[in-house]
């Protein structure tokens, strides 16, 4: 076979090969969009965040004053029922949508504040657990040998314990806060990211066009961030995800036992906790709140898990 | 095999090691000077000085690390500053009723959650599928304590006077009074103190009740235990439940179970014996996984519930600074986690050689 022949061989194979023009970015947007569980969980999200940034409007009274002494308001007022107009509540009466709370402060301007903790301890804590796992897993991925095996030990430690325990056992040494309770909850997903970005750039790292760069003359610095990291990227994206709705649930439990966000600071989990023993007698004080979380929770556990769909390249589409 | 569970127990030796560290750590990490917690305003210099040696904090901190660690070896996890017992004492009291707990609330989720993933999967995309798939998703973002106590206020006050009613707090109706089975075989004269295996075994009310043929005393465990069970054991079933039907979703497609169908063997023999068996392998290994999420669920449901449980134990602890017990629970806990999924690896490489042999 002549040169000619060859070249065109291979011009023909390229041509035949090359898919029709489109770009990654808006592929995945276009599947993100198509699966009904992350549009849903996109909405909740969205929803969830608007309330969160206009919480002064939203709200219809302020979160931390009680109703005692306000006009209107007479009568046994602590942890009373939920008022609403529309559903019969007679007018002569106070609105208030969800009732009022054992301090005779109104509940849904509470619940609704409540958003900004949850949201501010479910994306930071995820964010500097995806940072640091994320450095020490690629370091550990991509340098191998002991600093592999002492940054993975250490990892494989912090998994051995049930991830709650951990996190009372590190707020305790802390001191109840809600602030701890983010660092604590951050420190203890830290391994999860940390194995996902170590397993991808062991994956990543033997790859053909890594070779390349290297030749090249790429530093090992640039090699990892330029090259190594923008491939690990989804797994982790997804992870983050869905960790966001287990944080917003950790954060939850640990305000709940009296580690996290501390009375009188609006705090769903707080929330809870202070009307736990009046379940019985004002059961609106402990659905309201636990409603929010759950919701919260649904809304990036549906969304994680349509962004996993999407962005799955071994699912076939056509 | 052999080899496989010898190398498996051998990695794990160095996790033990780290979890004693950082447990120790901890320990020596959390503010304020033991002395001053455990006497109060009568800790005076002299009498911390002479704690200090008792308990050999005069030492260097290596030298009290390898301390710590040859009492921890030994099964000696140090006695508890509110209660004034030894930490195990505790453990043999309290650990059943978590043991109990957690036991029936793995059997509620995987009794529901396999059935509920085979049936949607083999009804894809039905309406049994689809609101199984809605329920899992609510099943695994609810708060455990919240449930718990919704449970709680729906069986205990909603439901109170129909049949439906159930207990919302305790083990055992007030005033019950459970004869253990050492004394029912008269191993152990009354009032006389029972080992503390003996213990053990009679505070698990259910194995208590049928080793002593109390069936009073078995339906009233038993009754008591459903609704923290169905708290704690909600999430683990929401998690069972999504993933044996994406397992069976798979080995249904698989040519195994086409050539089974080709075969003529009946329907129900193929989804069974073909599909779910094989299917089963992943959902295994997310069952062992499910303990630390037993164990949350039990630390944050016993309160609820009014259990004197490890997690209840565990959380009191930590309110009154009892830093013994917190660390002897703790290390137990941890421990049990090791060995629980040491165990899963096992049974899984049983299960899949492939997992051996790669």
């Amino acid at each position: 076979m002549d040169q000619a022949k060859i070249t065109k061989l291979e011009k023909d194979s390229q041509v035949k090969g090359e898919a029709p023009h489109s770009s990654l970015f808006l592929d995945t947007l276009k599947y993100i969009f198509r699966n009904r569980s992350a549009v849903l969980g996109i909405i909740i999200i969205s929803i969830l965040v608007l309330i969160a940034l206009f919480a002064s409007p939203i709200a219809t009274h302020e979160p931390l004053q009680s109703m005692i002494g306000q006009p209107g308001h007479t009568g046994q007022l602590p942890a009373r029922a939920p008022c609403i107009h529309a559903l019969g509540c007679p007018t002569t009466e106070p609105q208030h949508l969800m009732g009022l709370d054992l301090n005779a402060r109104d509940q849904f301007s509470r619940i609704v504040f409540g958003s900004r903790e949850s949201l501010k301890v479910g994306f930071l804590s995820v964010t500097v657990a995806i940072v640091v796992g994320t450095l020490l897993g690629m370091v550990a991925g991509f340098y191998g040998g002991w600093i592999d095996n002492v940054i993975m030990r250490m990892m494989d430690v912090l998994l051995a314990f049930p991830s709650l325990l951990l996190a009372i056992a590190i707020v305790t040494v802390l001191g109840p806060g809600l602030q701890n309770a983010l660092l604590a909850i951050a420190l203890v997903s830290i391994p999860q990211y940390a194995r996902l970005a170590r397993a991808s750039v062991l994956a990543t790292r033997e790859q053909e066009y890594i070779t390349a760069v290297r030749a090249l003359g790429a530093t090992n610095r640039r090699i990892l961030f330029m090259h190594v990291l923008p491939n690990s990227l989804t797994p982790l994206i997804v992870q983050g995800t869905l960790g966001i709705g287990g944080a917003v649930l950790e954060a939850a439990a640990l305000s709940f036992i009296g580690l996290g966000a501390q009375p009188p600071q609006p705090e769903w989990g707080a929330m809870l906790s202070e009307a736990r023993n009046r379940v019985f007698t004002s059961p609106h004080l402990v659905f309201y709140p636990g409603l929010a979380i759950m919701i919260t929770v649904l809304g990036f556990n549906l969304f994680g898990d349509g962004l996993r769909d999407a962005l799955d390249p071994r699912l076939n589409r056509n | 095999m052999g080899s496989f569970i010898l190398r498996r127990m051998v990695s794990s030796i160095p996790v033990l090691m780290g979890i004693l560290a950082v447990t120790f750590f901890l320990s020596r990490a959390i503010p304020g000077n033991p002395c001053t917690a455990i006497y109060g305003e009568r800790a005076t210099p002299a009498l911390c000085a002479a704690f200090a040696v008792r308990n050999g904090l005069d030492r260097s901190v290596p030298e009290q690390f390898i301390i710590y660690m040859g009492r921890m070896l030994t099964g000696d996890l140090g006695t508890s500053i509110r209660f004034s017992t030894p930490v195990t004492a505790l453990m043999a009291e309290r650990l059943p009723v978590t043991i109990e707990l957690a036991f029936t609330a793995l059997l509620f989720a995987i009794l529901l959650g396999v059935p509920l993933g085979i049936i949607s999967a083999y009804y894809r995309n039905s309406a049994i599928d689809v609101g199984t798939m809605i329920g899992a998703n609510i099943g695994v973002s609810m708060p455990v304590f919240w449930l718990g106590l919704m449970l709680a206020y729906i069986f205990g006050v909603v439901l109170r006077g129909t049949p439906f009613a159930l207990p919302p707090s305790g083990r055992l109706p007030a005033g019950f009074h459970a004869i253990p089975f050492y004394e029912a075989w008269g191993w152990v004269l009354e009032g006389q103190t029972p080992s503390q295996l003996f213990t053990f075994i009679s505070r698990l009310n259910i194995l208590n009740a049928i080793l002593t043929l109390n069936g009073d005393l078995l339906l009233n465990a038993l009754r008591h235990l459903i609704l923290p069970a169905v708290a704690v054991g909600t999430i683990p079933m929401a998690i069972i439940a999504r993933m044996t039907r994406s397992s069976v979703l798979e080995t249904l497609s698989q040519d195994y179970v086409r050539t089974a169908r080709s075969k003529g063997l009946r329907e129900l023999h193929v989804v069974l014996g073909h599909a779910v068996r094989n299917a089963l392998l992943p959902v295994v290994t997310i069952i062992g996984l499910n303990f630390g999420l037993l164990i949350s669920g039990a630390v944050l449901t016993e309160t609820i519930f009014s259990l004197a449980g490890v997690g209840r134990t565990l959380v009191d602890g930590i309110t009154s600074r009892d830093y013994t017990l917190v660390q002897g629970f703790t290390v137990v806990i941890a421990v049990a986690f090791v060995v629980i999924n040491l165990f899963t690896d096992i049974i899984y490489s049983y299960l899949d050689p492939r997992i051996r042999l790669g």
